[in-house]
């Protein structure tokens, strides 16, 4: 931004902006709120809905607000008469093609166009229904997205998401006129087209046109059934997120009254998806290290550098966008899955429970992974091993639904077995956490010594940069793994798939060379997943990180290894990392499809 | 019967200049001459929204930037225009002259046609134009070069910042302004786009002088405009006329004895009913027109004219902007309502209200003017509409 400054008045206060500020800026700095639909702080300026219009003294046309730099001599009302009605008509415009039934609605209560409609006093019914008569299509071909047309306002904020942030475009406008609408390509069904899943476009969408697809009814049912063994795992972000539905500021870490609300809710074990994120690293660890060695000792080929696989929506990305890196993918299950694997194998023999009894439910931040858990692959127990998978925000519903007043639990410990884990399991929740964790356990593996960091943060590969590199020395190393000596371990980390696009890019032209990369479908990691609380944008992701690695600092032990369960379950039951236990239950394959 | 109507031969008047002598003279001048030459003119932009030429240029031209672009809007999609197909099919040259003289004043390589879908039966023979043309510039020294695009197919694609998109490979949405094209126009680099009969009066202006120029018209509409005349008339077809005219004038020419009304402006125009004929002036400082012109005769329902308009703008609005893609279903809806009984007749005053504020809200030129034709009738044959 220039360093130009231009005056202005917006409702007769004389205001000051550097060059280039929008109109809407300019007022946000007078604390005076221009509403928006169309806008979006992650995503470029589209001034498609117009509900921001304010009027520009003496111009003929109103201005619309997002998209208009202010100019010097400006002056700007943005609460008179011709404003309001103008933005009357327009909500009561986008209300005269929408299905309004609020009350059959999931986004009821969490609606931007529903609060405009409020706010503004809108007479819903001023205008012809045109809604009604019209065939529009609810997409449920998903297990992960619900799209339904007859809720969307055509704000684009979706189309954006998708090939801004995301690269990937499944989503694109079609059609003019009055049949202009958010379209697949050639209009398949969800399910068949490029969509990986992440659940962005969800997280921007301002109203009920695309949400996740539900299955509180089914856990709901599953807990009722007296028969049923129901255990729950929450993911690492959730509780850092969860908060946020139930009435705290974004930040708050609610992992004790997280655990409290399922025990409520009356899952039979409440367990940590933590447990399996702290496996993943003993095992992806150990097959960076052998891929390592395989390159450098026995000079096989082998796929370098080496991609993280935790993150459903980045698999698919890949299976679709660069099969020819299927091999570099770490063959690991994402730690939800691992958990499921276990929860049907492990946990029942431990527990004693026939594994068909066993209900597998994961709250997760993540829309991905309810495509996940219904891959076919994922059936290494004998049964489907992860049975529902609900968002924070249907967990969020779920409490509000049993009447508790979440705010005044007290904090409970997470059941055993499965239940124990370390920060560097927490971390996995942010953008860099897998690297940082994969580091902390892999360097002491080698050199037997603790990571060259300062209280074991590894700080280069933390922060909200679309693409961050860092460099490793490996010095001091233990006899078996003297061939590691002196090399510079090369590790990147990428979080929102465009970005994971751009490096994908580099990595195939053989611009940069790496070890060890690690790439989060979502902007911030988890964190910022496709289930988490809306709204989001880039201060609620930074505070919702900050609380991940507060957590982190807060816990006992800080490094997956160290994790007694994780040495329990090696020594009964799966042996060693990559054992051929481990590989039949943790492990899995990808497959390559098609580009659109 | 006097008639005060002035009809002009200097667009398709085929041995009235050599458009390459036209741009080797203008070679000769310098830009700012050129530039002020055409201020000085008060030529405005043929294309509907009548910005002064000149300024337009002018502006291009200050801008700092290595790459620039002139593009002709040949995209023609008013209902009832025909003109620019006319002017390109009988003198090309001159429309090529002046976008080159444009490329020299502002400091444009490259140059593009975006000629309507509908036009490409003209493609090969412009192409090969266009090819000639591009040769003789590199004879007489000008390092500029035009190609042709072919058009989307879509109204909104006439729209300039549409068109831009359109050709940048993109989905033909208009873009916010400002910036303005002189600044952030085709691929991002400030761009002079201007109406195919634009480019021909700029080429004229430059080889007979503005003072010519300044002979015809009024004050606030200088020279003399191509209109394309349709509907209830003995003589559809294309005349060039003197601007300053009034509807009465244009009437007792065209008209068939029997007119009741004239839409000036193509389906986003005015309304001019009987009544107002006498005092209503064709141009700037009355009601301005890309060129169309329909006459209508007392056999015609305003109500089907008013619902063939608005069923064009609702299949043609580009559907981005809630004002615009809502709005005009609304405006067509609703009167189809009151036909029926199903609204009361007030509620014409709601959709007048709707209307206003399709005019100042919607994002591009196309629903903002929606309101011209619905208001106008809504107005002037209110029975009509009703009963
Ligand atoms: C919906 C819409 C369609 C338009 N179609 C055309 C067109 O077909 N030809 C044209 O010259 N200008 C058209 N315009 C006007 C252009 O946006 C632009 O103002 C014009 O090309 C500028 O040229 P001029 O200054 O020479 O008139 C259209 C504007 C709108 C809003
Ligand atoms: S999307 Fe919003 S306005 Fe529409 S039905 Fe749902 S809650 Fe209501
Ligand atoms: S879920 Fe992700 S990939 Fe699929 S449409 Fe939404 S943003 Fe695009
Ligand atoms: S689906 Fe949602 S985000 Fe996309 S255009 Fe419709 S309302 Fe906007
Ligand atoms: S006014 Fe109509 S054509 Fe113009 S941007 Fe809006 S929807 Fe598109
Ligand atoms: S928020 Fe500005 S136009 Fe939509």
């Amino acid at each position: 931004m220039s360093n130009y400054m231009v005056n202005l008045k917006i409702n007769n206060i004389p205001v000051s902006v550097p060059e280039g500020t929008t109109i809407l800026e300019a007022a946000k700095k007078l604390n005076f709120r221009i509403p928006t639909l169309c806008y979006h702080e992650d995503l470029s300026v589209a001034g498609n809905c117009r509900v921001c219009v304010v009027e520009q003294v003496g111009a003929r046309l109103l201005q619309a607000a997002c998209a208009i730099p202010a100019s010097e001599g400006m002056e700007i009302l943005t609460n008179s008469n011709k404003v309001r009605q103008a933005r009357k008509h327009i909500i009561e415009l986008l209300l005269s093609e929408h299905r309004a039934d609020c009350t059959e609605c999931y986004k009821n209560g969490n609606c931007e166009l529903q609060d405009l409609a409020h706010e503004y006093g809108v007479n819903q019914h001023l205008f012809i229904d045109l809604a009604r008569k019209r065939n529009y299509t609810i997409d449920r071909s998903s297990p992960s997205i619900i799209k339904d047309d007859s809720r969307c306002i055509r704000c684009q904020r979706c189309v954006r998401t998708c090939d801004e942030l995301q690269g990937v475009s499944a989503l694109a406008v079609a059609y003019k006129g009055e049949h202009q609408k958010i379209s697949t390509f050639f209009e398949h069904p969800m399910f068949e087209v490029v969509c990986t899943n992440c659940g962005q476009c969800i997280n921007r969408c301002p109203t009920g046109a695309l949400i996740e697809k539900t299955y509180i009814d089914e856990v709901w049912d599953a807990i009722n059934d007296p028969n049923k063994h129901v255990v729950v795992q929450t993911a690492p972000a959730v509780r850092i997120g969860l908060g946020e539905v139930l009435g705290y500021e974004p930040g708050e870490r609610v992992t004790g009254k997280m655990v409290t609300a399922l025990k409520l809710l009356g899952f039979d074990s409440v367990l940590d998806t933590d447990f399996t994120a702290d496996l993943t690293i003993m095992e992806e660890g150990t097959e960076l290290l052998t891929r390592l060695k395989k390159a450098l000792v026995d000079k096989e080929k082998v796929a370098l550098p080496m991609m993280t696989s935790c993150s459903p929506g980045w698999i698919k990305f890949q299976e679709h966008l660069f099969p020819n890196l299927l091999e570099n993918l770490s063959t690991c299950k994402s730690p939800q899955q691992m958990f499921g694997a276990l929860a049907k194998t492990y946990y029942a023999q431990k527990r004693g429970i026939d594994p068909k009894n066993i209900v597998s439910v994961s709250i997760m931040p993540c829309t991905a992974k309810k495509f996940e858990a219904n891959r076919p692959e994922m059936r290494s127990s004998g049964y489907q091993d992860v049975d529902y998978v609900l968002t924070t925000r249907e967990l969020g519903l779920m409490i509000k639904q049993a009447g508790i007043d979440f705010m005044k639990l007290p904090d409970s410990p997470y059941d055993n077995i499965m239940g124990e884990s370390t920060g560097a399991a927490v971390i996995f929740g942010a953008t860099g956490g897998v690297m940082e964790a994969a580091l902390r356990t892999a360097y002491e593996i080698v050199t037997g010594r603790e990571v060259p960091f300062r209280n074991l943060n590894i700080t280069p590969v933390r922060g909200f940069e679309g693409i961050r590199e860092a460099t490793v020395k490996i010095e001091g190393c233990l006899p078996e793994w003297s061939f590691l000596e002196g090399v510079e371990l090369k590790v990147a980390v990428a979080h929102g798939l465009a970005n994971a696009k751009k490096l994908m890019q580099a990595v195939n032209d053989g611009i940069l060379s790496y070890h060890f990369i690690e790439v989060m479908a979502c902007p911030g990691g988890c964190l910022g997943g496709g289930g988490q609380p809306i709204p989001t944008n880039l201060e609620i992701r930074k505070k919702r990180a900050e609380a991940i690695y507060a957590e982190d600092e807060g816990m006992p032990l800080r490094k997956s290894h160290e994790n007694p369960e994780i040495h329990l379950i090696y020594q009964d039951f799966l042996g060693k990392p990559l054992s051929h236990k481990s590989h039949e239950l943790l492990h899995t394959h990808y497959i390559p499809r098609k580009r659109y | 019967m006097e008639n005060k109507l002035k009809k002009v031969d200097l667009i398709f008047c085929k041995t009235c200049q050599d458009d390459i002598e036209v741009v080797k003279k203008a070679l000769k001048r310098n830009p700012d001459d050129i530039i002020n030459e055409i201020i000085d003119s008060g030529l405005k932009g043929r294309g509907g929204a009548g910005f002064p030429t000149g300024l337009k240029w002018k502006f291009a031209k200050a801008q700092p930037s290595d790459i620039k672009y002139v593009v002709c809007n040949a995209d023609e999609g008013e209902p009832g225009t025909f003109k620019d197909r006319e002017i390109l099919d009988q003198v090309p040259t001159k429309v090529l002259a002046g976008m080159a003289i444009c490329a020299y004043c502002i400091g444009a390589k490259e140059g593009f046609i975006y000629l309507r879908a509908e036009y490409n039966f003209m493609l090969n023979k412009l192409n090969q134009i266009v090819e000639e043309f591009n040769s003789k510039m590199k004879e007489v020294g000008l390092n500029f070069e035009i190609q042709i695009r072919s058009g989307a197919g879509a109204y909104v694609c006439g729209e300039e910042s549409a068109l831009f998109e359109s050709i940048e490979g993109k989905r033909g949405e208009p873009r916010n302004k400002p910036p303005f094209p002189t600044v952030v126009g085709l691929f991002g680099k400030p761009t002079v786009i201007n109406n195919v009969e634009t480019f021909v009066y700029t080429a004229m202006i430059n080889h007979l002088g503005a003072q010519r120029f300044k002979e015809l018209g009024t004050q606030d509409s200088r020279g003399s405009k191509v209109f394309s005349v349709s509907g209830d008339t003995p003589k559809a077809g294309i005349y060039e006329l003197e601007l300053g005219m009034t509807v009465e004038d244009f009437v007792k020419e065209f008209g068939d004895g029997d007119t009741k009304a004239v839409q000036v402006g193509g389906a986003s125009g005015h309304c001019v009913p009987r009544k107002k004929f006498e005092n209503t002036i064709i141009g700037f400082e009355g009601i301005p027109t890309g060129g169309s012109m329909m006459l209508f005769n007392s056999s015609r329902s305003m109500y089907n004219v008013l619902k063939d308009y608005l069923e064009f703008f609702t299949e043609e609005s580009c559907g981005q902007c809630t004002p615009c893609r809502v709005g005009c279903q609304q405006l067509l809806k609703g009167i189809e309502a009151v036909k029926r009984g199903e609204r009361p007749a007030s509620y014409l005053e709601e959709l007048k209200k709707l209307a206003q504020t399709m005019r100042i809200a919607a994002k591009c030129g196309l629903g903002q003017s929606v309101a011209n034709p619905f208001i106008s009738i809504v107005d002037n044959f209110k029975e009509e509409i009703i009963y």
